[in-house]
């Protein structure tokens, strides 16, 4: 294949996924009512605005982290459904264990995300255990598994543990100050104008960014990571190769629930400093659909990730402008998602037959067929 | 991994469509009350002050009650926008954000105020979303205390906004004494203990088996434990002997049962066919289903057994089929307080703080739509007096009723 068609065919798929669904998008506009013109126009209008530009940021990070954590699972071929509960166990110990110590700050926070890593990986580590030494399906494991950590230990300790007397948003004692993550707003500014509105740029981006490059330096580069990928594309070839299968699930599912347990850092180290009723929920299922957006590419979950933080932060303005009702960023989403995943498929469906023909006619031209 | 990838999308496609879905029932289902009740027409400032359009009328739904001393209320809201912040479910909740919306409706009614309705689409949402309400109007309202976390670096950040909270107190109870987070946020309280002790001596009246059932949303966060409290000492103080089974929905911090009318008709079916033949529910959107639940118990056991609605007066948001069976509604009027915020922001009384809507005060109460209970009204009212005078102090925490 030429360079130029080659190029032609790696932007394929992403230009066609976000056609159709700004596409599809405009069509459920305009049967809702809707000016979709003017929709987006807000739309962009605020999301290029600096302060909404940090907000951004900070939905996106989490959001990413939980793309890498589901992201891992699938190129080992393990859905790990239990992100979700994962994150917010190790948040919750996070929370608790930063209160109670006291460090100086640099050690504070790398205690604080210690315990968040190791809770993490513990949690989805039990998943990998079970399916190695009982050979209990990791998805119903992990969705078992989550039901224990969210609506058994976490509602029982969060009361349990809490922090002054049972109001309706009670949470576990603040972390100290030293435990604190400063913000980056002083970076950020360095480019930009003053950011208001006291928004803080969380800091947490610079481990999102550590942590995607280092997902992508060890799947491509290092002798795990390919261990990883060979056992997610042919576990038999793979057992074959001398990778020894049982331990690369209880690993990979260690990995994946370790970077789970960083998604709930930007509330813990720099929003609230405590767990409470205010944590942000959700995230290890939108994980899952970056990772399907990003193809489990790191920086194809970053771009996932921004976009889908993009329609978060759009879904406020439209009910301000109220130029489309709150329900379209959730049917927005779930267009992108589906695009992409049939763009994708499309695009690869093509490729495969351009690439038989290809060799066909190379075959004839040689007379061999 | 195709098989897995291909599972994964139809399990992803299926959460959005079923969310969306959610979100359109709960849409539907509200959209028919909005009849006009009262109308006047009045341009309303909308956005960040680009676009100001003239809305034909100013529509306050057929279920919002009338505000007390309201007609008297006298305030110039014009231009004026209001930021009403909704908890998750946003309007056409039938409940509890549906009263904040008649309270800010009464106000774009009387004083001509503009609206910017913005419902969160999740608790990380919360904090920027007071951010934007607080960056375009000068009168910012958080329904719910799931604001509460939010509310203080918010409300310190804009000391020209002034901000009311539902169901908080605003008070920082990590200082000593307890003083305020800010001296521009009100925290509004309600004793729903106090207007759930009125229903509980409904339910108790009306019971005919001795036995009644009380659904509550989610456990834990110490909120709705004041209703069970209430619910239960006011059935006892009919009737010591009456069995009440309780039964929570989720429990914190899964908020999931405010918003689950399936398990509530699940729950309500149950506790009907237990034996139990009034049920109230403290739930949200939840409690719908416990209405559908006793429609459908009653039809198919030829009986009639009864709801019990919090919040709003339900027999008014349930719709025609559901409403013989809502006995009467805890009435909690977040409406009034939503209305008197914005009433005082107008007339620049504003005052930060704590204030409180018990009993006594009106702010809770019990609803006699349906005229179901106007036999044993005499009764609820003189509990109504014992509990003004002082000579009832009704319990907050079940676990301490014997």
């Amino acid at each position: 294949m030429s360079l130029g068609r080659r190029i032609v065919m790696a932007l394929a798929a992403p230009v066609l996924a976000i056609g159709f669904a700004v596409l599809l998008s405009s069509i459920v506009l305009v049967i809702s009512g809707s000016d979709p013109f003017q929709a987006y126009k807000d739309m962009i209008g605020n999301a290029t605005r600096l302060e909404i530009v940090v907000d951004m940021l900070n939905r996106g990070t989490p959001l990413f982290i939980s793309g890498i954590a589901a992201a891992i699972g699938f190129r080992m071929n393990l859905f790990n459904i239990g992100v979700e509960g994962q994150y917010q166990l190790a948040a919750f110990f996070a929370a608790v264990v930063g209160a109670h110590i006291f460090l100086p700050s640099v050690l504070h926070v790398a205690a604080i995300v210690l315990v968040a890593m190791v809770v993490g990986a513990a949690w989805s580590g039990l998943a990998g255990w079970l399916k190695v030494r009982r050979g209990i399906n990791e998805v119903i494991a992990t969705i078992m598994l989550n039901a224990i950590a969210l609506s058994g230990i976490l509602a029982w300790l969060t009361v349990e543990w809490r922090d002054g007397p049972l109001t309706p948003n009670s949470g576990t004692k603040r972390i100290a100050e030293s435990g604190w993550l400063p913000d980056l707003n002083s970076w950020l500014e360095v480019f930009t104008r003053e950011i208001t509105g006291g928004r803080e740029l969380s800091a947490v981006l610079l481990f999102a960014i550590v942590a995607g490059i280092v997902y992508h330096v060890f799947l491509n580069r290092t002798r795990a990571g390919y261990d990883l990928r060979v056992s997610g594309y042919n576990a038999g070839a793979a057992r074959a190769g001398g990778v020894r299968s049982d331990r690369m699930i209880i690993t990979a599912m260690i990995y994946s629930g370790a970077m789970a347990g960083l998604v709930g850092l930007v509330d813990i180290l720099s929003r609230y400093h405590r767990f409470d009723a205010d944590f942000f929920s959700g995230l290890g299922f939108a994980g899952i659909a970056v990772a399907l957006i990003g193809r489990n590419k790191a920086f194809g979950m970053a771009i996932g990730a921004l976009l889908f933080a993009f329609m978060d932060v759009s879904s406020p303005i439209l009910q301000i402008t109220k130029s489309a009702t709150r329900e379209i960023v959730t049917i927005l989403q779930g267009t992108i998602l589906l695009a992409s995943v049939v763009a994708y498929a499309a695009v690869s469906r093509y490729r495969q037959r351009d690439e038989a023909r290809v060799a066909a006619a190379l075959l004839a031209e040689k007379g061999v067929a | 991994m195709r098989k897995h990838l291909s599972f994964a999308v139809l399990l992803a496609a299926f959460a959005l469509v079923v969310a969306a879905c959610g979100d359109d029932d709960a849409a539907t289902t509200t959209a028919a009350p909005t009849t006009a009740a009262t109308t006047t027409t009045a341009a309303t400032t909308t956005s960040a002050g680009e676009t100001t359009t003239t809305a034909p009328a100013v529509v306050v739904p057929d279920f919002c009650l009338e505000i007390p001393g309201a007609a008297e209320a006298v305030a110039d809201g014009t231009g004026v926008t209001v930021g009403l912040t909704f908890d998750l479910l946003g309007r056409g909740d039938q409940s509890f954000n549906d009263a904040a919306a008649c309270g800010a409706d009464w106000a774009r009614f009387y004083f001509g105020v503009g609206i910017n309705e913005i419902t969160p689409t999740d608790e990380a949402a919360r904090a920027t979303d007071l951010q934007l309400q607080a960056e375009n109007s000068p009168i910012v309202i958080g329904n719910g205390f799931s604001f509460e976390a939010a509310f203080p670096a918010v409300c310190e950040n804009n000391p020209d906004v002034n901000f009311a909270i539902t169901d908080t107190s605003m008070l920082n109870f990590g200082a000593t004494p307890p003083a305020p987070y800010c001296d521009n946020a009100r925290g509004m309280v309600f004793a729903e203990h106090e207007g759930s002790y009125l229903v509980g001596v409904a339910a108790a009246l009306k019971s005919e088996t001795g036995k009644i059932g009380f659904i509550g949303g989610v456990s834990g966060i110490g909120l709705i434990e004041k209703f069970e409290a209430g619910f239960i000492a006011g059935a006892k103080s009919i009737n010591p002997d009456i069995e009440v089974v309780s039964e929570y929905v989720s429990a914190f911090p899964d908020f999931a049962g405010f918003a689950s009318p399936d398990r509530g008709k699940e729950i309500a079916l149950a506790m009907y066919g237990e034996g139990a033949d009034v049920v109230y529910a403290a739930a949200g959107l939840t409690g719908s289903g416990m209405f559908a639940g006793a429609k459908e118990y009653s039809e198919a056991n030829d009986v009639h057994v009864w709801g019990i609605g919090v919040d709003s007066d339900q027999y008014l948001t349930v719709g025609e089929e559901l409403q013989p069976y809502v006995l009467t509604s805890m009435i909690k009027r977040v409406d009034v307080a939503v209305f008197y915020a914005i009433y005082d922001h107008l007339t620049g009384n504003f005052t930060a703080g704590p204030s409180t809507y018990d009993l006594a005060a009106g702010g809770v109460g019990y609803s006699t739509s349906g005229g179901f209970i106007d036999d044993i009204t005499d009764q609820i009212d003189a509990a109504i007096a014992q509990i003004v005078s002082g000579e009832v102090v009704v319990p907050t925490d079940p676990t301490t009723i014997p």
